[in-house]
């Protein structure tokens, strides 16, 4: 393990009480809502916060203890904050000076990153020149370049619009996967955090709810937030067998569980119908239509009823059941298509 | 800060002021109120007086303000030729006592007073620390370079009288600071900064036990005339002849003697 | 021309970088009706200012005005103030950029009070600044005399004097101004050094103070503004001598108790070479406040 934290930061009516730890090589990502604590964590490993308690350990030597000058650290910022006096290769060439090296290698090793990144002909360009996805890059290029063993990254692409973040998305999953530190990124966007990252730390109100590679936080959800996040309808049941019991509708499961489990399934797997359909009365539950959204080229029903959950359906399909809001309707979902998992 | 025009944090914009003849009033305290004598009531008295009257000329107003009933005397003590600044520059002013016969000459070239008349003369002394440090006892020992002088500025009237006496006396002092008036010049005598000065009697004895006057006999070369006049514009010209004629009465004369002022 | 311009760039340091749009947004604003409200008292205001500079120049006396200034007297009281107003200004930078920076960082018990402390020289007439100087530095003053007897430093009267007086009132411009531009500006700067391994030290001068230079040299400018034209203290303090302590306020001042024609010139030969300096530096440093 290169870095071993727990960090604990306690103010009036917040509390930070947070256990990380990342692989040399390894990207992490701090997600979670507004609010959550991601950020005063990423600040915290970087001593821009002071700790309550707990402890940094990087590659065995405690961090906590170290200003933040003398930690071996990088930091991206969400706005950059590239130092609008100075050009962009003096930018990278700052770190450099600071630890020790001469004016004229600090150069030279700044000039290079600037090359890795693609600027090397923006190197004489003073920030406020830059485009967004060229200071963002110049941002990386300062950060790694005095040589960190933690990279630290706070919402490295919220600043840039649609279409320059998928550009610098796929760049920056590029550089990070070169670099061979640990690096921790801080995202409330779940697609940056599953594209960049190795594994997903989801944090709510100062803890961690859940953790996992992105495939299994995708798939498995344990709060609703990150159920929202990945898009999957998320309810408490109690399974018993292949049976699984939330509220008083009763589900077909493909897992054979017992006790309290998780039920998630996808809104496109429900299915909407104006009268009770014939069969097995599994899967099937009577609603009440609460909304109807457009989401995407489908159009979004949120129902309420004995569980509130968001269907997914066709324009087509809107018209055909002539839906309304307030309307009762019949909700049911193929057995295959939900996922039963432990509490 | 009484008794000078202004020392306002920069002297450019008195400067302006005065050029514009936006004169009325120098920002003295008691200048301010002079405006007030204009009004033409009869009841007010402004008198501009030279710095080194201050106490003496105070003293007086009370008496003439007894003496009259219901009358106001209001005075604007500052440096001589600033005050006749103010006069020809249109200051509604009655009085005028000046320290020296140049400054008096501004005014009566504006024709704005006749015949002044010399109501105290005022001799230089040397003043020196109580504990006088540097055992200074006659004019020879200022010019001593190991003595810390300091005198007026020759262009105000304590400066030109002490270049007077020091040529009288064939001496050559170099002091350290010319300074812009007789009271600034005292208090360099006063804080110890200097080991001596040359400043005028009566004000080494306002100063009271903080300074040591010693006189000497070239200060009869260097003997500075005070006149005074009622100014021919003056808005209370009645109240401006008695009060010059309490200053030159015998009542009047006593003050300026117990002030140290040489009595014709 | 007499549009108003709402939202010029602002003041903070930091956001040099908007300096760009702000312009554009300007420009391409919509012309807003002049508010009459604002711009009489404003009109009012510069005549207010204007007017004596005006009347100076009327009465200026023209025909002799070169022969005045061929005075040796003139330029050695021109170079002097020139000379001593720059060295307090870089006393005042040397020492002021620390306490400001103090002020604005460190958080300490009773530093409101030491703000206020600051902020005194501002209200203090310079005259008792002086003697207070006297009181202190001089012969007999509190460290004064140990100055003297122990290294035979005696400060009036000597052209340091008067760099110290007329550094002690005009501090506080230059202390005000930085700790204002230190306060806007963006901490986060300093953050970013940080964790790029800056030393505290590091962070001040190579991010800290380039980020709050224009606030630096618009307080330099003022301090050196207000040294050049220091009379009360000068006077009080360093008295008044030809070529050692005798600056253009206080020839100005002496003249004008003879001469108030020469105290014309000298006042104009000040306020030109003054508009000049400020000019010049307001146009290459200071972006509109």
């Amino acid at each position: 393990m290169t870095l071993q934290a727990r960090l604990v930061v306690e103010r009036p009516r917040f509390r930070l009480d947070l256990g990380l730890a990342v692989d040399a090589g390894e990207v992490v990502a701090l997600l979670g809502p507004n609010g959550a604590g991601k950020t005063t964590a990423l600040r915290a490993l970087a001593g821009l916060v002071a700790l309550t308690g707990g402890h940094i350990d990087l590659d065995g030597t405690p961090l906590h203890t170290l200003p933040t000058e003398d930690r071996p650290i990088g930091m991206v910022f969400q706005d950059y904050l590239l130092f609008p006096h100075l050009s962009a290769l003096d930018n990278v060439a700052f770190g450099p000076r600071c630890h020790g090296a001469s004016k004229s290698d600090a150069r030279a090793t700044a000039a290079s990153w600037l090359r890795r990144v693609g600027l090397a002909e923006h190197s004489g360009s003073k920030p406020r020149r830059l485009s967004g996805g060229q200071a963002q890059r110049v941002a990386l290029a300062r950060a790694l370049a005095a040589g960190p063993r933690l990279l630290l990254l706070d919402e490295p692409l919220a600043a840039l619009d649609a279409h320059t973040r998928l550009q610098v998305r796929s760049e920056l999953r590029r550089h990070l996967a070169e670099f061979d530190g640990a690096t921790v990124l801080v995202t409330h966007d779940p697609l940056e955090a599953m594209v960049l990252a190795d594994r997903l730390v989801v944090i709510e109100s100062g803890t961690v709810v859940q953790q996992g590679t992105p495939a299994e936080v995708a798939r498995r959800p344990r709060t609703d937030y990150v159920a929202r996040l990945v898009g999957l309808n998320l309810h408490r049941g109690t399974a018993d067998g292949r049976k699984v019991t939330v509220g008083d509708v009763l589900f077909n499961v493909a897992e054979d569980l017992r006790g309290p489990v998780f039920l998630a399934f996808s809104p496109a797997a429900v299915a909407l119908y104006r009268s009770r359909p014939d069969g097995t009365p599994r899967n099937l539950w009577e609603a009440t239509i609460e909304g109807i959204e457009r989401h995407g080229d489908n159009v979004r029903i949120h129902l309420d009823g004995s569980i509130a959950v968001a269907a997914d359906v066709t324009p087509a399909a809107v018209a055909d059941l002539d839906l309304t809001p307030g309307q009762r309707i019949w909700a049911a979902v193929k057995a295959t298509e939900t996922h039963a998992y432990p509490a | 800060m009484f008794r000078r025009l202004s020392r306002w944090t920069v002297a450019v914009p008195l400067t302006l002021a005065l050029a514009a003849g936006l004169s009325g009033c120098g920002g003295d305290d008691s200048g301010g109120a002079s405006g007030a004598a204009s009004g033409g009531s009869g009841k007010t008295l402004t008198v501009f007086a030279a710095a080194s009257l201050t106490e003496s000329f105070t003293e007086l107003g009370r008496t003439f303000e007894s003496a009259h009933p219901g009358t106001k005397v209001r005075f604007n003590f500052g440096s001589s030729a600033t005050l006749a600044q103010q006069i020809t520059q249109g200051a509604p002013a009655d009085v005028f006592a000046a320290a020296s016969p140049a400054t008096m000459k501004t005014v009566t070239d504006a024709s704005l007073a006749t015949a002044p008349a010399t109501f105290v003369r005022n001799r230089l002394e040397i003043a020196v620390p109580a504990d006088n440090p540097a055992k200074v006892d006659d004019l020879r020992d200022l010019a001593d370079s190991k003595v810390k002088v300091a005198l007026c500025a020759e262009q105000v009237p304590c400066g030109a009288a002490a270049a007077k006496a020091l040529d009288a006396a064939g001496l050559k002092v170099e002091p350290v600071t010319l300074e812009q008036d007789v009271k600034a010049t005292l208090t360099k005598v006063e804080l110890g900064e200097v080991d001596a000065a040359l400043v005028y009697r009566t004000d080494v004895l306002a100063a009271g036990g903080k300074v040591k006057g010693i006189g000497f006999p070239e200060a009869d070369k260097a003997i500075n005339d005070y006149p005074i006049a009622a100014l021919s514009k003056a808005p209370a010209a009645d109240l401006a002849r008695q009060f010059v004629q309490l200053v030159l009465s015998a009542q009047g004369k006593s003050v300026m003697a117990k002030a140290g002022f040489d009595v014709p | 021309m007499l549009t108003p311009r709402p939202g010029s760039s602002s003041g903070s340091a930091g956001s040099k970088g908007s300096a760009g749009r702000g312009r554009a947004r300007r420009d391409s604003g919509p012309a807003g009706r002049v508010p009459w409200v604002l711009v009489v008292p404003a009109l009012v205001a510069l005549v207010f200012l204007v007017a004596p500079l005006a009347g100076l120049l009327v009465r200026a006396p023209w025909s002799t005005l070169a022969t005045r200034l061929a005075e040796p007297q003139v330029l050695t009281a021109l170079r002097l103030s020139l000379v001593t107003a720059t060295l307090a200004t870089v006393l005042c930078l040397l020492l002021g950029v620390p306490l400001a920076w103090v002020l604005a960082r460190v958080d300490f018990p009773g530093r409101r009070l030491v703000r206020a402390l600051v902020t005194v020289p501002l209200v203090l007439p310079p005259v008792v600044g002086g003697v207070a100087l006297l009181l202190v530095l001089g012969r007999r003053g509190l460290v004064g005399q140990w100055l003297d007897s122990a290294f035979g430093i005696t400060l009036p009267f000597t052209t340091t004097g008067v760099v110290l007086a007329e550094a002690f009132v005009a501090m506080p411009f230059l202390v005000i101004s930085v700790e204002g531009a230190l306060r806007a500006a963006d901490l986060r700067f300093e953050e970013a050094a940080a964790t790029l391994g800056a030393s505290r030290w590091t962070v001040f001068h190579r991010v800290t103070l380039p980020l709050i230079a224009p606030g630096v040299v618009a307080g330099a400018v003022l301090c050196w503004a207000r040294a050049l034209g220091e009379f009360g203290a000068t006077i009080t303090f360093a008295g008044n001598f030809p070529g050692r302590t005798q600056t253009m306020p206080l020839a100005v001042y002496l003249a004008l108790e003879t001469e108030p024609e020469a105290a014309i010139v000298l006042s104009l030969v000040l306020l030109a070479v003054s508009i000049l300096v400020l000019a010049s530096l307001r146009d290459r440093w200071v972006t509109s406040p």
